[in-house]
């Protein structure tokens, strides 16, 4: 079976964001971006089910901009087949990539969708459960295991106070949690050979795929800042602040 | 106007987070009814209806919601939704499985965690990890959002009267069946609700040591235990213990973070708590940039002490 793994250009996990002066958004001149981390999971994951045999071609996308390709080289790089960049200069929202990946989906007909439970730019958490509610597809989100076996797949899934185990019919969508593995890097030989495989550029309106934003962002803002505290030197003191000063004990 | 919300619940108590929902309804304005979607499922309907501000409870009582997939909840939802302006659901694992779904079938935007209300289509949302807040404004007729709990004070769940309807359940998709469940039990206060929360990382070493060093010290307290994701991945604890981007978002009296560093990902979890105590052996750890009191030294010889004194 094909499975198709949707990765996201993020500002890297490590950068320190800050908010543009004007307000507008987020200052990314110059930042450090990266594939989601939650996406590089999804790729392991994929990458698995392969050498387990189950899965015979993994197809990596991204929606976004041109730059999207060295997102795309990453995951060729750890081993995905081949690559489609949906190209587009548009602010694209969770729904307009699920429409998206829903169009790629009918294409290529893949058995299984493995996304990352969540983009860590807008911390949305939404797409892969809009693209199977556009298929019509079981959904299994935040997996931290999953075994495909004919045509179920049985993923543990984390939710509210613990785990679940849910049985799926394939065609699914999976969404990856942090703990469903540890996503391997791409070695140098790796990333010559990425180099060759194939990259397809198309847009999201040969696809018939409506990617308009739905929601406006007016403006962004950095939190309230906490008020910076004070050291104490000893438990006594630290016990005199909290039953005093805090008055939380 | 009205606002729907969907109750995460047992099917005998409402959980925490759908008061703060129904405060972040309040505030939007308008009636506010609330969805349970459950089997034998009065004793919450009952808890729903007590609310205070809710007016009516929707009861849709079904074997297939015992253990409700979003595959069966979406499409119960999505049948109600067209006579309501807004449908919440709270910022829970369950809320944020199923919101998704509700907003794609009904072609509308869906906005995660928010934590203030403008307007009526108006909203602040935290975004990289809670690194900037956006203000969002949705052009969509129905507006489907989770609330996260830490941005509005819960309403009293007393002293409500809304009246009881039950409605038809929907289909069951057969798409998805639960076939297990794994919950943790303790007798602590459960991480979202407690008031005080003992938070351990890293620097515990090991699951044993997180344990006797962290259990006697939350006993006296009457507090939760969290951790860290780097304490979760190591296997001192359970994932449901993370707090963080990832994990659960917290906002407690006090916080008391124990051999962690304070990376942004974890501040994102807790840096709304009213207080926070950081005990770390770093003097430069950041945690003691967001922390209100600071004690550097050994966690091993400290928290001890720490219990002693309490
Ligand atoms: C996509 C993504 C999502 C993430 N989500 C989360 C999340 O939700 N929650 C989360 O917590 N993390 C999350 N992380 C991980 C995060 O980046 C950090 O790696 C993690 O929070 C570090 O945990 P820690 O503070 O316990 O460990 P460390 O950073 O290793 O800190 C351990 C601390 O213990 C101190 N220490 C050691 N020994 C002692 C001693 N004897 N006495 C006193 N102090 C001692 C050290 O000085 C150090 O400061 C995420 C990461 C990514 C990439
Ligand atoms: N622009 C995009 N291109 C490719 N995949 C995306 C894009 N946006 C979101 N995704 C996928 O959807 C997941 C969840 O994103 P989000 O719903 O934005 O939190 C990500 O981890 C990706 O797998």
């Amino acid at each position: 079976m094909k499975i198709l793994v949707p990765v996201k250009r993020v500002v890297d996990y490590n950068v320190k964001v800050r908010v543009k002066a004007d307000q507008t958004g987020i200052e990314l001149a110059n930042v450090k971006m990266s594939m989601n981390p939650f996406d590089e999971i999804a790729i392991e994951e994929a990458l698995k089910l392969r050498e387990a045999g189950v899965a015979t071609e993994i197809i990596a996308v991204s929606v976004g901009v041109t730059q999207c390709q060295e997102t795309l080289r990453t995951a060729l790089a750890m081993g995905a087949d081949r690559a489609i960049l949906v190209e587009t200069n548009v602010e694209v929202q969770p729904l307009g990539v699920a429409k998206v990946l829903k169009a790629l989906v009918e294409k290529e007909s893949p058995q299984l969708v493995i996304l990352g439970k969540q983009a860590i730019d807008d911390d949305s958490s939404q797409t892969g459960q809009m693209l199977a509610a556009l298929l019509g597809w079981s959904q299994a989100a935040f997996a931290s295991k999953v075994v495909v076996s004919g045509a179920e797949a049985t993923v543990t899934r984390e939710i509210d106070g613990g785990s679940e185990t849910v049985q799926l019919k394939l065609p699914a969508i999976i969404t990856a949690d942090l703990r469903l593995n540890t996503p391997r890097y791409a070695t140098l030989p790796n990333i010559m050979k990425a180099k060759k495989k194939p990259l397809d550029i198309i847009t999201p309106e040969s696809l018939g795929a409506d990617v308009a934003p739905r929601l406006k962002t007016l403006k962004v803002v950095e939190p309230p800042k906490r008020k910076g505290g004070v050291m104490v030197a000893d438990i006594a003191a630290l016990v005199d602040k909290l039953k005093n000063e805090a008055k939380v004990i | 106007m009205a606002i729907l919300i969907i109750a995460d619940h047992d099917n005998n108590q409402i959980k925490s987070g759908v008061t703060n929902a129904v405060a972040c309804a309040t505030k939007i304005g308008g009636d506010i009814h609330v969805l349970i979607a459950g089997s034998a499922c009065a004793g919450a309907a009952t808890a729903a209806a007590a609310i205070a501000g809710v007016t009516k409870v929707l009861v849709a009582d079904a074997a297939q919601y015992a253990h409700p997939v979003a595959e069966n909840l979406a499409p119960l939802v999505v049948g109600l939704a067209k006579n309501y302006s807004h449908v919440l659901f709270p910022a829970s694992a369950s809320g944020k499985n199923t919101a998704p779904r509700v907003a794609a079938m009904l072609d509308v935007a869906q906005l995660s965690d928010v934590i203030a209300v403008e307007s009526a289509d108006t909203f602040v949302r935290p975004i990289y990890a809670g690194s900037a807040f956006a203000t969002v404004q949705s052009t969509d007729a129905i507006k489907v959002m989770t609330v996260r709990a830490t941005g509005f004070d819960a309403v009293a769940a007393t002293g409500g009267a809304g009246v009881i309807e039950n409605i038809a359940a929907g289909a069951d998709t057969g798409l998805a069946t639960v076939t297990g469940q794994e919950l943790s039990k303790s007798d602590r206060p459960e991480l979202v609700d407690a008031k005080r929360i003992v938070s351990g990382g890293r620097g515990l070493g090991d699951g044993d040591k997180y344990r006797q060093i962290l259990e006697p010290l939350a006993d006296k307290l009457g507090a939760a235990l969290g951790a860290s994701r780097a304490a979760v991945d190591a296997g001192f604890v359970p994932n449901d213990y993370q707090v963080g981007q990832t994990g659960k978002i917290v906002a407690p009296e006090l916080y008391i973070a124990i051999g962690i560093s304070g990376s942004i990902q974890h501040m994102a979890g807790m840096k709304d708590s009213k207080v926070i105590v950081a005990i770390n052996k770093d003097a430069e750890a950041p945690i003691f940039q967001f922390a209100d009191y600071g004690l550097v030294g050994d966690l091993f010889t400290l928290v001890p002490e720490l219990t002693a004194a309490l």
